[in-house]
């Protein structure tokens, strides 16, 4: 057990040093290679001249414009030939500074193959090769982007837009993020650059045979496609119209029928308008407001019916009819004359609908998010965005259609603190590692940890007290005390429980709160070994205590120095004991932030208030405390701390 | 010379700048070839242009969104409602809500026929919904309707197959094309291929079944449930076998299994597989190729050492001992050990690719179990150790979690199955199924609920976080915070005020003095918002000039006389906190105060101050009652007790109108079970506060109602304010007794209807801090606590 605690700390130390050792040689490799080529260009600089001049004139030019020549040449065999692999790399880097009018046109035969329609029983088990995503830890899942190209048919017209800004937007943020690979052989997700955002901006059958020759295709085998606006005139599909076989597909307005659970991927609708709304600014306000132009004329009835029932808390906005030229349509809204922002208007109101429109998926919940307004949404069948990951539920309000006419009772039966929190969309959580209601079985016992560091007698006294305790089951001892041999085996009192010494490789504080594999209990007793004043009635009661409250630290206060207590409020002494549960020694060596652990050690002192900084910032929950009272008549009788069960947290 | 010079000079100048301006790049990447490859890499190219590029679609397009002149909303609605073909059912194109509005969930059973034979498992889940709240006898109330025909086992080798269901079904009057039918199946198809046929046209029913697959499952219409075995407890249940958490796991072994091994047909990629992980010290996975009666046809070479290893572990012993368990597919994808490995904390590894997991809809398995590809069998034990151990501590609370909510009886499983979709906003009948004790079967229930009205069901949050979404009535609030159970979770804290709930049932007319004296008493707390007097006499109360005037509001309601009123979750009732009092209770402002405190930091116990106990008496073999002094306590008194005002509403809408009923015929009762229902909630026991001086014992409280007296109760015991059943002894210890033996009664009773006991025992008391410590008094928060 000696040199486990510090064969901890160094290790960690070694291995930051070696990270650092290993940096640095790469600072150094790059600095070495550019200061090689510093010093070829300085001798050729000093070695030119001298070299020269022993030559005829005639000569002389001849040279220079020989070597010159072969200096070109060098250089451009050097870029084309010495360093194959990054000829493809060299022309991505000059493309950098191309325009995308310049990409590479490539022409799609007419009777290029198309891929099958889309395979609404796709799932991750039949429809995605697995192995190319094998399991590492570390570099997660690798997507490869395949580079821009122009496509044409036969007769040189564009399929589609080459690229529309959100997709560009897109891909760049692909491609800085940490999952971007541009080894197509070690990519597990592949996205081709063919833009299909827009439905409406492309012709179908063109792009699904662009898609079929991708490098990789492969029946759409692991590609993924991004699309917003899927279907067109006049059923309005709710998923992509393009033919593109097993690939899966991120869109916005899927429909229950379309979406492939665990395939696809919803994803909500880019709202160009949505980044000019500032948060926070809340005017008059409305209850309900719906904002959008494109309504069915049956849902604006219906909507006008809850106007004219609930007066001005409702506002129904249509589009303007007498706009002066060169205001766009799209940043106004009107209610009979009057006029209005959009999407600032979206602020004024606590509730905004979200209808469906042609599609089921609208950009308008982009813009009422953005203003943190909070969406009704009516759409039915929708799949929200993200809902995989996402709860709704506490973000939004989800209305059936048919249940339209009793949207406003609905909401206005909403507590109004949950109507804060859904603005807000976010909420503050501690969660208690241990959420769990379990009394512990009282078989199981406690460990005792006791910390010495040299007094061997009243060590002794507290160790023959303790192990009087009729749930002990195994006491410990931490040999603080590195010069000094813990006394022979024979000499240690006898008791009826397991005797274990510990020798620690440091005198630190620290060392009783860490988690000994000497541990099995799930309950811990750490006890000075000058607290001699304890009855075992009292530890038993403590132990059951702690039972009870599982997660919190159980102690005692020092009986005899309460007053200190009260008059030096952050003079504690030492005697300080209590139950702990042992998951929370296992955070005060793993979680404890470093710092903190450092300070207790260099102080020798405090180690116990972090303890309790600790757990009250983990659970939440305030400390328990035993009172050790023998002039208590009934032993069932205890003392627990109501008073300071705030809530601590730390604080540093 | 100079000039040439200069040429030269000018040249390897340009040469040099050549090279760097075509071969900078080059020489750059060069430098970072050997270390840093991987941040050379070819990025998305940025775009000279990125800025002129077009939207993908102008804002103007954006809000039209398409054809203004589509198809009526309401024309829509009503096409998909008849034109939509079964296999692609919703709830709103296949399921009629209207049937729901008028009478509210209500699940209505076929009438049993005669010589039709039912599984011991069907039985069990029609029973539990005909327990239920929901269940009607009327089917033209009902909203939903459940087959009598057992379709548990559709595998037409089994021997309890159902023939000619098809037929039967059509001479049903309300089958209606299986619209609003649920159907219950557990087992489907059979050798080979064991597909998801039932072997009968279930139309637009909505099937609850196991083993579903995700791609015949209709999602928001179809309910999938565990596979559960027939020895499966009708209600209560085992609890899970986490009974300590430790910290990192110490369990003996990382990763088991030990089960059949198919050498042949469906499934047996994977189980035939599984054997290539074992390595004998951690990772323990054992197979057998004995099974089906022709396996030696197909034995290979390893089957006989395997078998042999097979026989030297034990099930149960690698279940208690592991900390993941591989629940691998059978021939189908559901299999017992699932429920087996979440009852034992073992966090399931499932490889079963395709499978809907139960009530998915609802539950997060994401937390509780890990997810694992078939294809990837090989390198599911480094992904399982690589699980940090925090993790696995949560992994490990998380299946016990769902397993007390929502698997661990019958009733469960079918009362979640049912709760996922509510009726709209009609309130919540009384549901048994929510506690351990009663009812899984309300799960089915909550899951198809919960769909009805979107807008008023529990958000996922609720579903995965402790006491479960059964226990969490959306008709009380949609609000986190109006609940007792999500503070710490979410930052709240319950309100600072209390409002103070006396039962009064003295003489009408005139105001007794002990009333007076606590309402002053109560009043007197900072923390009082305001008083309510449920008063239950015939006699109207007095005038409200004879009420003591008090600096907080004062309400009076007009009770029912029945018992259970006390726990009606009353509108006037508007704080987090109830300080329940009986009228002639003896209490001082800095015992509620102290009180009130303690109930802040444990909002979701009951915080009072008499307490009583239960105990197992072996003798009789059933639960005991006592009022005796003991160590230990685990009732709270109602007539003197903080609680979360949610109860109020647990108790009137969540528990069965049968147990209702129960305690307005016992005398005594309905506060132990005020106390057995948020134990069951919370698992966990009350809390003792201290007081300046004993509970009154025994103060003979004389009858003034009309038809009935109470008796003096026992020491300790709750002060009488119920009144009797007619005919009520006058004598005082013939009353004692009777009421004793009563609350003896109503206890095991209680403890039959949930299947289990649900009360825990405490053995401590809260003192304020410096309670009795040699301070000085005015160190002291609560002096007089300690006045004699």
């Amino acid at each position: 057990m000696d040199g486990e605690v510090p064969s901890i700390l160094p290790a960690g130390r070694v291995r930051r040093v070696t990270e650092r050792l290993a940096a640095e040689r790469h600072r150094t490799a790059g600095q070495e290679i550019i200061d090689a080529i510093m010093c070829a260009s300085a001798k050729y600089n000093t070695r030119g001249p001298a070299l020269i001049p022993r030559m005829k004139t005639k000569h002389r030019i001849y040279y220079i414009t020989l070597f010159s020549i072969v200096l070109l040449g060098l250089i451009a065999t050097g870029m084309f030939q010495f360093w194959p692999h990054s000829i493809e790399s060299s022309s991505d880097w000059t493309i950098e500074k191309r325009s995308v009018h310049d990409v590479p046109v490539v022409k799609l035969p007419a009777d290029s193959p198309i891929p099958e329609r889309g395979d609404l029983s796709c799932r991750m088990h039949t429809c995605f090769d697995v192995y190319r995503c094998g399991f590492n830890p570390k570099n997660k899942i690798k997507v490869y982007i395949y580079s821009l190209k122009k496509y044409v048919d036969e007769y040189g017209t564009l399929v589609s837009n080459t690229i529309s800004r959100e997709y560009n937007e897109l891909l760049t943020a692909i491609s800085d993020s940490e999952f971007y690979t541009d080894d197509v052989n070690r990519a597990c997700l592949f996205v081709p650059s063919i833009d299909v955002l827009n439905q409406n901006a492309l012709r179908i059958k063109e792009t699904a045979q662009a898609l079929a020759q991708l490098s990789r295709w492969d029946r759409g085998t692991n590609h993924l496609l991004f699309n917003m606006l899927p279907g067109g005139p006049p059923d309005y599909n709710t998923a992509l119209d393009v033919p593109r076989d097993r690939a899966l597909l991120a869109g916005g307005g899927f429909s229950t029928w379309t979406y492939r659970q665990g395939y696809d991927v919803s994803i909500p609708v880019y709202s160009p308008l949505s980044g000019e709304v500032d948060l926070p600014e809340r005017g008059p306000g409305y209850f309900i407001l719906s904002s959008q132009m494109a309504l069915h004329p049956e849902y604006r009835l219906e909507l006008e019916a809850l106007q004219a029932e609930n007066g001005d808390s409702v506002l129904v906005l249509d589009k303007c009819t007498n706009l002066s030229d060169g205001v766009p349509a799209v940043r106004k809204r009107c209610y009979k004359n009057q006029v209005f922002d959009y999407p600032q208007v979206l602020q004024e109101s606590t509730f905004c609908v979200v209808l469906r429109g042609a599609r089921l998926g609208q950009a308008v919940l982009s813009d009422v998010l953005q203003a943190g307004c909070v969406p009704v949404i009516i759409a039915d069948s929708y799949i929200l965005p993200f809902s995989e990951v996402l709860d709704w539920k506490r973000a939004s309000v989800v209305i059936p259609e048919e249940k339209m006419p009793e949207m406003y009772s609905i909401l206005q039966s909403i507590p109004q603190r949950q109507i804060e929190e859904m603005q807000r969309q976010k909420w503050s959580s501690v969660s208690n590692p241990l959420f769990l209601p379990l009394i512990p079985p009282q078989s199981q016992g406690f460990t005792a940890v006791v910390l010495t560091y040299d007094r061997v007698e009243s060590l002794f006294r507290v160790i023959t007290e303790v192990s009087k305790v009729p749930s002990l089951s195994k006491l410990l001892v931490v040999w603080n005390n590195q010069n000094k041999n813990p006394p022979e085996d024979s000499l240690w009192p006898k008791i009826r429980v397991p005797l274990k010494v510990v020798r620690t490789a440091e005198n630190k504080l620290s060392n009783r709160f860490f988690p000994y594999d000497e541990i099995e209990t799930e309950a811990v007793l750490a006890i000075d070994d000058d607290i001699i004043m304890l009855t075992s009635d009292e530890l038993q009661f403590g132990y059951e205590v702690w039972r009870e409250f599982p997660d919190r630290l159980v102690g005692y206060p020092g009986r005899l120095h309460l007053w200190d207590h009260e008059m030096n409020k952050w003079k504690y002494e030492s005697e300080w004991t209590n139950e702990v549960s042992m998951y929370f020694n296992y955070l005060y060596t793993y979680k404890m932030p470093g710092d903190i652990k450092n300070w207790v050690d260099a102080h020798m002192n405090c180690e116990d208030i972090a303890m309790n900084f600790l757990v009250a910032n983990v659970t939440g929950k305030s400390v328990i405390k035993v009172t050790p009272r023998k002039k208590f008549k009934c032993p069932e009788c205890t003392a627990i701390d109501g008073l300071s069960l705030d809530q601590t947290h730390m604080v540093e | 010379m100079q000039t040439r010079k200069k040429y030269i000079f000018l040249t390897f100048l340009a040469s040099w700048l050549l090279l760097f301006f075509f071969g900078g790049d080059q020489l750059r990447r060069f430098a970072f070839f050997s270390g840093r490859k991987a941040e050379a890499r070819r990025s998305w190219p940025r775009w000279t242009d990125r800025s002129l590029l077009k939207s993908f679609a102008d804002p103007e397009e954006l809000q039209r969104d398409g054809d203004p002149s589509l198809l009526s909303p309401r024309e829509r609605r009503a096409a998909s409602l008849s034109g939509y073909r079964s296999s692609r059912c919703r709830m709103e194109t296949c399921f009629n809500i209207s049937r729901c509005e008028r009478h509210g969930f209500k699940v209505f059973t076929y009438p049993q026929e005669r010589g039709q034979p039912i599984s011991e498992t069907y039985s069990k889940i029609l029973s539990s919904i005909e327990r239920s709240r929901y269940h009607t006898l009327k089917p033209e109330e009902a909203c939903l309707f459940v087959l009598s025909i057992d379709t548990l086992d559709r595998d037409h080798l089994s021997g309890q197959y159902v023939r000619n269901v098809d037929e039967k079904i059509r001479g049903f009057p309300l089958w209606n094309g299986g619209r609003n039918h649920l159907i219950f199946n557990l087992y489907s198809g059979t050798w080979p291929s064991y597909t998801g046929d039932l072997g009968f046209d279930i139309g637009q029913a909505i099937l609850a079944k196991a083993s579903f697959d995700t791609q015949s499952f209709r999602p928001g219409f179809d309910v999938s449930i565990p596979l559960f075995p027939k020895e499966h407890p009708q209600r209560g249940g085992d609890r899970g076998w986490l009974h300590r958490d430790s910290v990192p796991p110490k369990k003996k072994y990382l990763l088991v299994f030990k089960g059949k091994r198919y050498l042949t047909g469906i499934g047996s990629g994977t189980r035939n597989a599984l054997h290539h992980i074992h390595n004998g010290k951690d990772i323990v996975s054992l197979t057998t190729c004995k099974h089906g009666k022709d396996w030696e046809k197909h034995k290979d070479t390893r089957c006989d050492k395997d078998n042999v290893d097979y026989e030297r572990f034990d099930y149960q012993e690698l279940l208690h001992n592991s900390t993941f368990c591989i629940v691998p597919r059978g021939r189908r994808l559901g299999s017992f050990r699932f429920l087996e490995a979440l009852q034992a904390a073992c966090i399931p590894v499932l490889l079963s690719d395709g499978w809907e997991l139960p009530f998915a809809e609802a539950i997060d398995w994401g937390k509780a179990a890990v997810v694992g590809s078939e294809r990837l069998l090989l390198q599911i034990p480094s992904a399982v150790r690589c699980i940090h151990p925090e993790r696995v501590l949560a992994f490990q609370q998380q299946t016990q979690l769902l397993w007390d909510a929502y698997f661990s009886s019958v009733d469960k499983i079918v009362h979640t199955t049912l709760e996922v979709s509510p009726p709209p906003r009609t309130p919540l009948p009384s549901c048994r199924g929510r506690s351990r004790g009663l009812g899984a079967s309300l799960c089915l229930w909550q899951i198809i609920k919960d769909r009805l009205s979107p807008h008023r069901s529990r958000s996922r949050f609720l579903w995965n976080a402790l006491p479960g979404g059964l226990l969490v009535l959306p008709d009380f609030s949609t609000h986190l915070g109006d609940f007792p159970f999500y503070y710490l979770h979410h930052g709240y804290s319950p309100s600072k005020k209390f409002t103070a709930f006396i039962r009064a049932v003295s003489q009408a007319g005139s105001l007794s003095q002990p009333i007076l004296r606590l309402i002053q008493a109560v009043s007197g707390s900072q923390h009082c918002a305001q008083i309510v007097v449920l008063w239950s006499c015939e006699k109207p109360p007095p005038p409200s000039w004879k009420w003591p005037q008090s600096s907080v509001p004062l309400t009076i309601i007009q009770g029912r006389r029945k018992l259970s009123d006390r726990f009606f979750p009353f509108g006037a009732i508007q704080t987090d906190a109830v300080l329940s009092l009986d009228e002639d209770t003896n209490l001082s402002t800095s015992e509620v105060d102290f009180a009130f405190s303690v109930w802040r930091s444990f909002p979701e116990r009951i915080v009072g101050f008499p307490t009583q106990s239960h105990f197992w008496d072996p003798e009789q073999g059933r639960w005991g009652y006592t009022s005796k002094w003991t160590n230990e306590l685990s009732i709270v008194l109602t007539a003197a007790a903080f609680y979360h005002r949610y109860y109020h509403s647990l108790f009137t809408e969540y528990l069965p109108a049968g147990l209702r009923e129960l305690v307005d015929g016992l005398a005594a009762c309905e506060d132990i079970l005020m106390n057995v229902l948020v134990a069951a909630v919370t698992k966990l026991p009350p809390i003792k506060v201290t007081q300046r001086k004993q509970h009154k014992e025994g103060v003979a409280q004389q009858a003034g109602c009309s038809d009935g007296a109470a008796g003096t109760p026992q020491p300790g015991q709750r002060s009488p304010s119920a009144p009797q059943p007619a005919a009520a002894a006058r004598a005082e210890g013939t009353a004692g007794s009777r009421r004793f033996s009563q609350r003896q009664d109503c206890l095991s009773q209680l403890a039959d209807w949930f299947g289990y006991m649900p009360l825990v025992s405490s053995q401590l008391r809260l003192d304020p801090v410096l309670f009795k410590d040699q301070v000085s008094v005015l160190r002291k928060k609560y002096p007089s606590l300690e006045k004699p």
